[in-house]
């Protein structure tokens, strides 16, 4: 949806991610970007370069706080100093939302710095959206969880990683950062329909999308973030545009970051689809999985 | 093959994920399997810590696909895992790589990891203990053990200096006015000051120089561990060296200091008056020069208010 509770009634367009290696071209060029996601936890320190860049980058631009090491779906209790910081943050940049992922990454304080799938049972759904209602009531920001992509499935799931999406963000009341990358990586290493996927999400609690480009392999797809974004996932992104209506967007790419234009051009071809989606909402749009 | 300290990962997985205990349980499981030592060719290890094959016990909680076995699927995160933490530890401590190493540098990155994987929400601290291990375990830098540790100290130094919080600093004119015998100052979180036994921080100059002809050499994006080396650089030879890591402007400088300019440093951020500061500098040191330090780090924005 373009504005809602999620996004905390923003419309924002189409954002790119902020990274370091575009720091001086962005400080010294003034792109018109509607607006940058920062990795939260690059800027939960002291002082020093990544809050002078930042505070520099906030008097230009708007920016949403994205994180990468809440795990929510882990069952250990959330860190206090990890919030602590993550509020001091959410202050300095006045986020209007603040998203991470729905996964899990660390137990028993020992941190594995990757985004691991969840078992998608109802008791692990339960303890993800308690958590997730912790963490927004401490941090007092709307958050929007992010679907992740996998490579490994496991016997004790009891549903599909759509309905357990679902089943999370209604239990927790908050909303989805939609990453249609993700919903394509996880559909090839799994095989199922990605627009099933799509159809079956709560729509109106879409907050914002990710798009990205990805990695094939032989037996397998990566989620590299270290190419343009692949054609496929162009035609999910229209899709679920359609779907949830013209959302918040943003590019992320991580790895063998081109120049800063090169990115951007990137990210503003969601536009077109933006606009197919636009004409294509004045008519009602049929559930694809169910049509085809 | 060996398991990381701490608690054993569980041998098997719970029968249903029915609780917020079970999903502990099982995310303990499979964190044991995801952070244990890879085997040789970057392969997962063949055999749980049970003996049982891992095929066998990853197929008891990872579905298979038509392309891949569980074992598959299990072994893509436990690579992703090595490989993330490896890659930092190797981005954090490019001086210590160039002084063991790659080969020995690789072993100690793969025991110092086992021993202390990551208790932080940021990779930032990932190598915080480094120093610690090298002291309480030699074998694994010998016999270049005392370079290790100035080294290790000191790459630690500078992540410190980038990052860490700035306080407030104090005026010439607010130090004037105090009474030295009870004025307590501050040193800045960030300016970090290390007594070394060899002058690492021209050695790290020339390793980034080093560093930065061989990557303008290139435009390949290379993982950080699979850097060919163009040349080595010249080991420092033992020297006792007195150095500030510190940032001005939000760039990172390294400050050779004075013994005495050092000692005065050292007991300021001890929590010492002023006087007793100033008097551990010892004897030979004229009130001009301490003037003319505490000028100078001033300037630098050094000095500051107590916590």
């Amino acid at each position: 949806m373009p504005a809602n509770a999620f996004n905390g009634h923003t419309d924002y367009g189409i954002g790119l991610g902020l990274r370091v290696p575009h720091y001086a071209h962005i400080l010294e060029k003034k792109p018109d970007v509607a607006w940058f996601e920062i990795i939260s936890e690059n800027f939960m320190c002291g002082g020093g370069r990544p809050l002078e860049v930042l505070d520099r980058i906030m008097e230009q631009y708007r920016v949403v706080q994205h994180g990468v090491s809440m795990y929510f779906g882990s069952a250990d209790k959330p860190d206090r100093e990890h919030l602590r910081r993550l509020k001091a943050l959410v202050k300095r940049t006045h986020t209007p939302w603040l998203s991470d992922h729905l996964c899990w990454g660390s137990v028993d304080g020992t941190y594995t710095h990757d985004l691991l799938p969840m078992p998608y049972t109802l008791a692990a759904a339960k303890t993800t959206a308690a958590k997730i209602r912790m963490v927004r009531d401490f941090l007092e920001v709307p958050i929007c969880v992010e679907n992740v992509s996998s490579y490994a499935e496991f016997h004790a799931s009891e549903m599909t990683e759509w309905e357990f999406l679902s089943e999370v963000v209604e239990r927790a009341d908050c909303g989805i950062l939609l990453d249609v990358n993700n919903i394509y990586v996880s559909s090839r290493n799994h095989g199922f329909d990605p627009y099933v996927y799509l159809d079956h999400v709560p729509h109106h609690r879409v907050g914002q999308m990710h798009i990205a480009g990805h990695t094939k392999f032989e037996k397998y797809i990566l989620d590299t973030h270290d190419h343009p974004v692949l054609d496929p996932v162009w035609k999910l992104y229209a899709y679920a545009t359609r779907r949830c209506g013209v959302t918040a967007t943003l590019l992320e790419w991580d790895d063998r970051i081109p120049s800063f234009d090169e990115v951007h051009a990137e990210a503003l071809k969601a536009n077109e689809f933006i606009a197919d989606a636009k004409s294509a909402r004045k008519k009602p749009t049929a559930p694809r999985s169910r049509a085809a | 093959m060996r398991n990381p300290p701490g608690k054993n990962p569980r041998r098997r997985a719970p029968a249903r994920l029915d609780s917020a205990r079970a999903l502990l349980a099982f995310q303990r499981l499979l964190h044991g399997a995801l952070v244990r030592p890879l085997a040789p060719g970057d392969r997962m290890q063949s055999r749980w810590t049970d003996g049982r094959p891992m095929a066998e016990v990853a197929a008891e909680f990872i579905k298979p696909n038509d392309r891949l076995t569980a074992f598959d699927r299990l072994e893509i995160y436990n690579r992703m895992y090595w490989f993330r933490i490896i890659d930092s530890f190797y981005e954090d401590n490019p001086g210590l790589r160039a002084a063991l190493g790659d080969r020995k540098f690789n072993r100690l990155a793969l025991a110092y990891l086992a021993k202390h994987p990551s208790h932080s929400f940021t990779l930032r601290n990932l190598c915080a203990r480094l120093e610690a291990f090298v002291r309480r375990e030699p074998r694994w830098t010998a016999p270049r053990t005392a370079l290790a540790l100035d080294l290790a100290r000191f790459e630690w130094a500078q992540t410190v200096a980038f990052d860490e919080a700035a306080r407030p600093v104090l005026t010439a004119a607010e130090v004037g006015r105090a009474d030295p015998a009870r004025l307590r100052l501050g040193l800045q979180p960030y300016v970090a000051l290390l007594a070394l036994r060899h002058p690492v921080d021209t050695y790290m100059l020339a390793v980034k120089e080093r560093d930065a002809l061989r990557s303008e050499a290139s435009n390949a994006t290379t993982s950080t561990r699979h850097m060919k080396r163009s040349r080595k650089v010249a080991l420092p030879r033992l020297e006792r060296t007195w150095v500030a890591v510190h940032r001005v402007d939000n760039r990172l400088y390294y400050k050779r200091l004075e013994v005495p300019a050092f000692k005065i440093l050292a007991a300021l951020r001890a929590g010492r008056p002023l006087a007793r500061a100033v008097a551990a500098a010892g004897r030979g040191v004229t009130p001009a020069q301490v003037q003319d330090w505490f000028a100078r780090w001033m300037q630098l924005g050094w000095i500051c208010r107590r916590k």
